[in-house]
């Protein structure tokens, strides 16, 4: 008697666990809504970089290879974390 | 007035060949004077599953390139009289077919068929692209599967952005086809229903076929699936799809869960 409410519990968080569809459906449809609105993302990605590097980079020298941006995108809001290291001597940049 | 229609969508391996070959029969087999044509250049398949592979001697980049005749390219189904098949060449790369040569070759098979249906290469590249340059309807074929709705969904942008038709402000006739679908799966949860892709894609239903034995038997043979059993679930389906195509009002035939014995048993192999 135990032992069949076990298996028919354990099956019953199988079938669950196999219901994997409603997650596809959902990330495809959150990722689709972005790929509509931005025609190529991962250029925005590496545009935005491009640009911040060099604002940042015409008043204080970075290098470029220490600079991270990571983009994270969700239904209702997506954020753009950028993480720059200045290193601790970092100079002024000479304004032109 | 013929139509082009290009079988495309941007994964490989999701069934588009099989559906231009089935389509191209359905339609033929319906009356139409049908041309089916690879442009998997490099990578042609498309004789395979017809079973002309024997046949091959010309290919589109010779009639492009003005080597070889239209008619002499064409070849005539030993099954279906009213159906051709314009191969692929298998030597040459895309580059080698110009807009140009596309351009004159599609004018003068739209002279002498009802149909003409371009077999799309995989991806978004020049090829793909040139599929679907002169289309009049898409047949964008997709897998319930995340990676292929993905793909589909730049193919539909690209149909909307990339074919003369869009460049004159008009709009490509766009229908779902959607390959290897398991009813049983969906029903639990483990496979997009239809419904979903539906909706994901936004694009009206042309039809759906199930995951069957007997899609790869036919291509084993080297014979259209809607010739090989006409009573199998897939036929029936390409059946009703070119029935569509044609402009008849028909429902696209939908699988439901309810399954006969003998799939009840056996169809739960696939899970």
């Amino acid at each position: 008697m135990k032992n069949n409410l076990f298996t028919s519990l354990r099956s019953l968080a199988l079938t669950r666990s196999r219901r994997s569809a409603p997650v596809a459906r959902e990330r495809l449809k959150i990722l689709l809504a972005h790929e509509r609105a931005e025609c190529n993302p991962s250029d925005l990605l590496s545009k935005l970089r491009e640009e911040i590097l060099a604002v940042i980079g015409r008043h204080v020298s970075i290098d470029p290879e220490k600079v991270q941006v990571k983009m994270d995108r969700g239904g209702n809001k997506s954020t753009l974390a950028v993480d720059i290291e200045i290193p601790a001597g970092a100079k002024l940049a000479t304004a032109a | 007035m013929a139509k082009v229609v290009v079988v495309t969508s941007g994964k490989g391996g999701v069934g588009k060949t099989t559906s231009t070959a089935a389509l191209g029969a359905a339609l033929a087999e319906q009356g139409e004077k049908v041309v089916v044509v690879d442009f998997d250049v490099g990578l042609r398949n498309l004789d395979l599953i017809l079973g002309a592979e024997r046949r091959v001697v010309y290919d589109l980049i010779n009639v492009t390139q003005g080597i070889a005749k239209l008619h002499q390219a064409l070849i005539r189904d030993k099954r279906l009289d009213n159906l051709c098949l314009l191969p692929a060449s298998q030597t040459r790369d895309k580059d080698a077919l110009s807009e140009e040569g596309i351009d004159r070759v599609i004018a003068e098979l739209r002279e002498q068929f009802d149909w003409v249906i371009c077999d799309s290469p995989a991806g978004i590249e020049r090829g793909a692209t040139l599929a679907m340059r002169h289309a009049d309807i898409a047949v964008v074929v997709t897998n319930p599967e995340v990676s292929s709705v993905r793909d589909s969904d730049r193919i539909i942008g690209l149909l909307d952005a990339k074919t003369l038709k869009a460049e004159k402000g008009e709009k490509v006739d766009k229908h779902l086809l959607i390959t290897r679908f398991d009813p049983a799966r969906a029903s639990r949860g483990e496979m997009l229903k239809v419904e979903d892709v539906l909706e994901i894609l936004s694009t009206p239903l042309l039809g759906v076929i199930l995951e069957s034995q007997e899609v790869l038997r036919a291509s084993n043979l080297g014979v259209p699936v809607t010739l090989s059993d006409k009573n199998c679930a897939p036929a029936k389906a390409y059946m009703t799809a070119a029935r569509k195509l044609r402009g008849e009002n028909v429902a696209a035939v939908l699988p439901t869960e309810k399954r006969g014995l003998f799939e009840k048993i056996f169809g739960r192999r696939a899970a």
